[in-house]
C-alpha cells in the first residue's frame, strides 16, 4: 500500500509544463553565424558588445508595449513619446549638473544620473497616466480607432515636445567617467555599453523577479492568459492595466535616457524613429511575451549591428528578414502567448 | 446627368454641395483669379492629394483596413516618372513607360503584401506595413545611382508641359497660356477622372461589399463574400490610385525625392485629412485635402500674426509658433476620431438629415 501512494500523488500533481528553452539558442547561434563573416575576433567583440547595449536599451522600451498589448489589446503607436520625453528630461536634469557630470569619478557621474533617470521615468509614468485617460480609455475595442488616436497621439506629444524644448537636436553628452574603452585584450568595449548591458539586466531580473515570484506578476501574466477569467476571479483588471501602462511608459522614459546617452544627441523625432524596431521586435517575440521581447530585441539589436558593419547598406532591412525568418518557424513569435 | 456622373453618391447636404462646388470652381479658376505661382502650387498640390487621399479612404474608410504603407506606393509612382524620364529624356513614351513601369510595381506589390498579411487582424497589418514602408524608404534612399538618394532627381517634362511652351504670344485675360498652364489643367482634369472613377467604384456592388467587410468582416464572410479576397482588391486598387497620384505629382513638381514623396510625414498627413475630412465619404477626400493643404501654406501666415502678438507670454508665443501647425491638426484629428467618426463631410450630412 505505502509503495503505491507516492505514483498516486505524482499522478494527481500537474503535469509538469517542459520549459521551451529553443529559442534561447538563438542568440548564440547568431553570435557565432557571424564570428566568421566579421573575420577579426576583436572586432567580433565589439560589435557583440554593441548589439547587446542596443538589445538591452530595446527590452527595457519594449517590454511595456509587449505587456500592454498582452493585457488589453492596446498597441500604443504613441509609445515613442515616451522614449523622446524620457530623453530630453535628461538634457534638461543634467545640464543642470555639469560639474557632476563632468568629473572624472563613477560615483559622482551615477549621482548625477540617476536622479535624471529617476525624474525622467517619474514625469513619463506620469504622462502614460494622463495618456490612458485621455487617447486610450475612450477607444478600448476599437482598433481601428485606437491605432489612429494612438498616432495622434504620437503628432501632439512630439508637437509638444518641440514646443518646449525647440525643434532641434540637443547633445547628450556621456558624463566623464562613461566615456571611453576597457581593453580585452585587442578588443575595445565602451564603457558605456557595459553600463547600458548592466542596468538592462537589472530591469530584465527585476521584471522576471515581479512577474514569476509576486501576487501582481501572478495577476498580470494571468491577464495576459485570460483577462475575463481574472476578473471573473474578483480582481480588476483595469487597474492592473493601468499600473502596467505607467511603468511601461516609465520604462520607456528610462530607455529614452539611455538611448539619448547612447547616441549622444536626441531629436524630437528620436521615438517615431524607434517604433519601427520596437514593433519587429514585440512581434519577433510574441506579442504579449516579456520573454520573447527580450530574446527579440537581442537578436534584432546583434544583427543590427553586424549587418551594419559586414553591410551597412541593408541594415535596416536584416532586420525585416530576422522577423520574416523567426515567423515562417514560428508564425506567432518565438513565445505565443496562448488566448484568441 | 449630374448624378450618374457623381454615380448616384450626391452630396446630400446643401452646404456640403456648396463647399465643394466652391472648392471646385476654385480649382478650376486659381490661375485667373490667385495671381502668382504659390496659389498654383498649392492648387496643383491639392489636386494630387485628393487623389491620393481619397484612394487611402478606399481602403481605411471604406474597406477598414489601416495601412501605413500608402505613401509607399505614391512614391513608386513619383519615382516611376521621375527615373524613367530621367533615363529615356524627356518625351511622352517615357514618361507612359514610367506611368506603366510603377503601376505595375506597385499592383504586384500590393498584391503580394495583401496576400500575405491581410488574413491578420488590423494591429498587425499596421504594424507590417508600417516596417515595409520604413525598409522602403531606405531603399530608396540608398539605392543613389537610381533614385538620385536623398537629393531625388530633378528631371525636365515634356516640351508642351515645361514652362517655356507657350501656346499663343498673347495672353489669355491676364494670364499667359504657357506649359504651366497647361501642365496645371492636365493635372485638374486626370484628377477629376480618377476621382470620379473612384467615386464610381465605391458606389458599385463591390464597393457595397468593401463597406459590409468594414462594418462586420464576420458576416460579410458568413454571407458568402471571400473577405480576404475583397479585402486584397481593395488593397490593389487604392494602391493603383496612389501610384497615378504620385505620378501626377512628379510631372507637376518637375523633381522628386524621398522627402516630397515617401516620407512618413506625408503618411501622417494624408491620415489627417482622409479623418478630419470623412473617413468612408469621398468627398471628406475633397474636403480634408483643401483644408489642410491651404492650413498647411496659409495658416502658417495666420499663426505668424499671433505670435508677433502674443511675443511677451513665452509659452503661448511657442504654442502659436507658425511651426507647430500641425499640432493644431493634430488635436483637431483627435477630437475628429472621438467626437465625428466621419468628420466633416459626415456632420454635414447629419445636419441636412435631422432638418428634414
Amino acid at each position: 500500500m505505502s509503495a503505491s501512494s507516492p505514483t498516486v500523488a505524482a499522478s494527481d500533481a500537474l503535469p509538469a509544463v517542459r520549459p521551451d528553452r529553443l529559442p534561447l539558442l538563438l542568440i548564440p547561434v547568431l553570435a557565432l553565424v557571424a564570428l566568421p563573416l566579421v573575420k577579426s575576433f576583436s572586432t567580433w567583440v565589439t560589435l557583440t558588445f554593441a548589439g547587446l547595449a542596443m538589445g538591452m536599451i530595446i527590452f527595457i522600451i519594449a517590454s511595456g508595449l509587449t505587456l500592454v498589448f498582452g493585457l488589453m489589446d492596446v498597441l500604443n503607436f504613441g509609445h515613442g513619446v515616451f522614449i523622446t520625453l524620457g530623453a530630453f528630461l535628461a538634457t534638461t536634469v543634467l545640464a543642470t549638473m555639469t560639474n557632476w557630470t563632468g568629473k572624472e569619478s563613477l560615483f559622482w557621474n551615477l549621482a548625477a544620473v540617476l536622479p535624471a533617470m529617476l525624474i525622467a521615468m517619474a514625469v513619463t509614468g506620469a504622462v502614460g497616466l494622463a495618456f490612458e485617460r485621455v487617447i486610450i480609455r475612450p477607444v478600448y475595442g476599437q482598433p481601428l480607432k485606437q491605432i489612429m488616436i494612438t498616432m495622434g497621439g504620437a503628432i501632439v506629444g512630439e508637437e509638444l515636445i518641440k514646443v518646449v524644448w525647440g525643434p532641434q537636436a540637443i547633445p547628450l553628452p556621456l558624463p566623464a567617467a562613461f566615456r571611453g574603452s576597457l581593453l580585452f585584450g585587442e578588443a575595445a568595449v565602451e564603457r558605456y555599453r557595459i553600463i547600458a548591458v548592466v542596468i538592462g539586466l537589472v530591469v530584465f531580473v527585476v521584471m522576471f523577479w515581479v512577474l514569476a515570484r509576486t501576487k501582481i506578476g501572478l495577476l498580470i501574466r494571468a491577464g495576459v492568459q485570460d483577462g475575463e477569467m481574472v476578473e471573473s476571479l474578483g480582481y480588476r483588471i483595469r487597474r492592473l492595466f493601468i499600473g502596467v501602462f505607467v511603468t511601461g511608459a516609465a520604462l520607456a522614459g528610462l530607455g529614452g535616457v539611455l538611448w539619448g546617452l547612447y547616441q549622444q544627441s536626441v531629436i524630437p523625432q528620436m521615438g517615431g524613429l524607434v517604433n519601427v524596431l520596437l514593433f519587429i521586435v514585440i512581434i519577433i517575440g510574441g506579442m504579449g511575451s516579456v520573454g520573447g521581447c527580450f530574446i527579440g530585441a537581442l537578436l534584432v539589436g546583434l544583427i543590427s549591428n553586424y549587418a551594419g558593419f559586414l553591410a551597412p547598406k541593408v541594415a535596416l532591412f536584416s532586420n525585416i528578414l530576422l522577423m520574416v525568418i523567426v515567423l515562417l518557424w514560428r508564425p506567432e513569435g518565438l513565445y505565443p502567448v496562448g488566448k484568441r | 446627368m449630374l448624378r450618374r456622373l457623381l454615380s448616384g453618391d450626391l452630396p446630400r447636404s446643401r452646404v456640403l454641395a456648396l463647399v465643394l462646388v466652391v472648392i471646385g470652381l476654385g480649382l478650376l479658376l486659381t490661375p485667373f483669379v490667385f495671381p502668382g505661382a504659390k496659389a498654383l502650387n498649392v492648387a496643383a498640390k491639392i489636386c494630387t492629394f485628393v487623389v491620393l487621399v481619397a484612394s487611402f479612404d478606399l481602403l481605411l474608410g471604406y474597406t477598414g483596413i489601416i495601412s501605413f504603407a500608402h505613401t509607399m506606393f505614391f512614391g513608386i509612382g513619383a519615382y516611376g516618372v521621375a527615373i524613367a524620364i530621367t533615363r529615356l529624356g524627356p518625351t511622352w513614351p517615357a514618361v507612359a513607360v514610367g506611368v506603366g513601369a510603377a503601376l505595375a510595381t506597385s499592383l504586384a506589390l500590393s498584391l503580394v503584401i495583401g496576400l500575405f498579411s491581410l488574413r491578420v487582424k488590423a494591429l498587425y497589418y499596421a504594424m507590417i506595413t508600417l516596417a515595409v514602408a520604413t525598409a522602403f524608404q531606405t531603399l530608396a534612399s540608398q539605392l543613389s545611382d537610381f533614385t538620385g538618394g536623398e537629393d531625388g532627381l530633378s528631371f525636365k517634362v515634356p516640351a508642351m508641359l515645361s514652362p517655356g511652351f507657350s501656346l499663343s504670344s498673347s495672353p489669355f485675360l491676364g494670364v499667359s497660356l504657357d506649359g504651366r498652364l497647361i501642365s496645371y489643367y492636365l493635372l485638374l482634369a486626370v484628377s477629376a477622372v480618377l476621382f470620379l472613377l473612384m467615386l464610381r467604384i465605391v458606389n458599385s456592388p463591390f464597393g457595397r461589399v468593401l463597406q459590409a467587410i468594414r462594418e462586420n468582416a464576420f458576416r460579410a464572410e458568413a454571407l458568402g463574400y471571400r473577405t480576404v479576397l475583397y479585402r486584397t482588391a481593395s488593397n490593389v486598387i487604392s494602391a493603383g490610385f496612389a501610384t497615378l497620384a504620385g505620378a501626377l505629382l512628379a510631372l507637376w513638381l518637375r523633381y522628386n525625392g524621398p522627402d516630397t514623396s515617401l516620407s512618413f510625414e506625408i503618411m501622417i498627413n494624408i491620415l489627417l485629412m482622409v479623418v478630419i475630412g470623412g473617413m468612408g465619404t469621398l468627398y471628406g477626400a475633397v474636403l480634408g485635402a483643401t483644408l489642410f493643404i491651404v492650413t498647411e501654406n496659409y495658416l502658417q501666415d495666420l499663426m505668424k500674426l499671433a505670435s508677433h502678438g502674443l511675443a511677451g507670454v513665452p509659452l503661448l508665443r511657442d504654442l502659436v509658433n507658425p511651426d507647430r501647425w500641425l499640432l493644431w491638426l493634430g488635436l483637431l484629428f483627435i477630437l475628429s476620431v472621438y467626437r465625428f467618426p466621419f468628420g466633416i463631410v459626415g456632420k454635414l450630412r447629419l445636419k441636412a438629415r435631422k432638418a428634414t
